[in-house]
């Protein structure tokens, strides 16, 4: 894996972040699919059984069989055939790295953990936070401001991992969008829901659409956009 | 006022809270990125483990010149200069610099990057990846944060990582 996260954090909680920090070590160090002493690893040799892993990864085999249900099977967590729940795991792992900042006493955080944004509270009193979207055709420029308070957003794209998210059903990179953004309450499903339906392609428009709580943005590899009808809600007017 | 504080995971095995992390105030949402000018002379940075320590160091950066070179010549002491490897990313090759001071990076400079992605933008102490959306924090001055990462990322980690390895 290897990602970067920043952290977003009022003043003096800057002290705080310690815990999260080593929460992303933790979780990085057992379901990396790339360290092959991690219990993702060994589960997926079948080395170890799930029982002999750490709890929390029933608890995100249990998430990522939620998401392929609901998405039609366009979420997997053998994207590539071998066992790697990275498409969920990361987000969760941000999403739980700002509740714990919460749960320390902040109010009023994000965290970026390699594009994928948990906002908490507004930035600073009556100031919504903003988020950009990276143009995925234009490198260093911006489709459009994401805004608010308390919410998530993802984006998966050619920009963001190369060629690399799997359509679980032909087995090929995910070619019918250039990027898809999608906006939600928590990272972790947002995130795994961003996935989907770049590996869905066009048809993600219906399905993010009747997904209640989540709204969606698209890039087509033309550079025409598209997106869901509440989506501008959360779009910044300046 | 706020901070903005980094922290790699992954690949780089037990390093590092933190990379760098900076103030900024609620009326200026991006500070030290201005193209021109020198804006970065009011900018401070401070390093720190993942622990509470923290110890503020006052850094300068060159106005104007990108990448910046090798910081290896203008050490203080007890500062040691590690040059990660070339990584090649799709869109060009990335080399990093880290400045570690007892056990802690206290400074990452970027020797090699894209040009094509990014003009005129002041290193110093920043992230790579964050550095990409300063950048386009700077051209939309009202933005936190980015969504959407890019190729870069994993060229920046992995010569990161090939600098942490050879030197903590």
């Amino acid at each position: 894996m290897g990602t970067v996260v920043s952290f977003d954090v009022p003043d003096w909680a800057g002290q705080v972040l310690g815990r999260a920090v080593q929460w992303l070590h933790w979780v990085d160090a057992t379901f990396s699919p790339y360290r092959d002493d991690s219990n993702v690893s060994r589960f997926g040799r079948g080395s170890i059984t799930l029982a002999e892993c750490a709890p929390e990864l029933t608890e995100v085999l249990a998430a990522c069989a939620d998401v392929g249900e609901r998405s039609g099977g366009y979420f997997t967590v053998r994207p590539g055939g071998r066992f790697d729940p990275s498409g969920y795991v990361k987000g969760w792992a941000i999403e739980r790295a700002a509740a714990m900042l919460t749960a320390a006493g902040s109010a009023e955080h994000s965290v970026n953990g390699g594009g994928d944004v948990q906002c908490v509270g507004d930035r600073g009193p009556g100031q919504p936070w903003r988020v950009g979207i990276a143009d995925p055709l234009r490198p260093g420029s911006l489709a459009l401001v994401v805004t608010g308070h308390d919410f998530a957003v993802a984006t998966s794209g050619v920009a963001e991992r190369g060629p690399h998210i799997i359509n679980p059903h032909t087995g090929q990179p995910a070619t019918g969008l250039a990027s898809i953004t999608v906006v939600g309450a928590r990272l972790a499903a947002t995130d795994a829901y961003a996935t989907a339906a770049f590996a869905m392609g066009p048809a993600a428009r219906d399905w993010v659409e009747d997904l209640d709580g989540y709204e969606a943005f698209a890039v087509t590899p033309g550079g025409e956009t598209w997106q869901t009808s509440g989506f501008g809600d959360h779009r910044a007017s300046d | 006022m706020r901070r903005v504080i980094f922290a790699v995971t992954g690949t780089v095995a037990g390093l590092v809270a933190l990379l760098s992390f900076k103030s900024h105030s609620p009326t200026v949402p991006v500070a030290a990125t201005s193209g021109t000018g020198g804006g970065s002379s009011s900018s401070s940075s401070s390093s720190t483990s993942s622990s509470t320590s923290t110890s503020t160091t006052t850094t300068t950066t060159v106005p104007g010149e990108f990448p910046e070179g090798s910081l290896a010549g203008k050490l203080t002491p007890g500062e040691t200069a590690v040059t990660g490897h070339v990584a090649n990313t799709v869109y060009g090759p990335v080399q990093i610099q880290l400045i570690v001071k007892s056990g802690k990076i206290v400074k990452v400079a970027v020797l090699q990057q894209p040009m094509n992605t990014i003009h005129d933008i002041q290193i110093g102490e920043f992230a790579f990846p964050r550095l990409i959306s300063e950048t386009l924090a700077a051209q939309n001055a009202k933005i936190d944060t980015v969504s959407g990462a890019s190729y870069t990322s994993a060229g920046y980690v992995s010569s990161l990582q090939s600098a942490v390895d050879q030197g903590l």
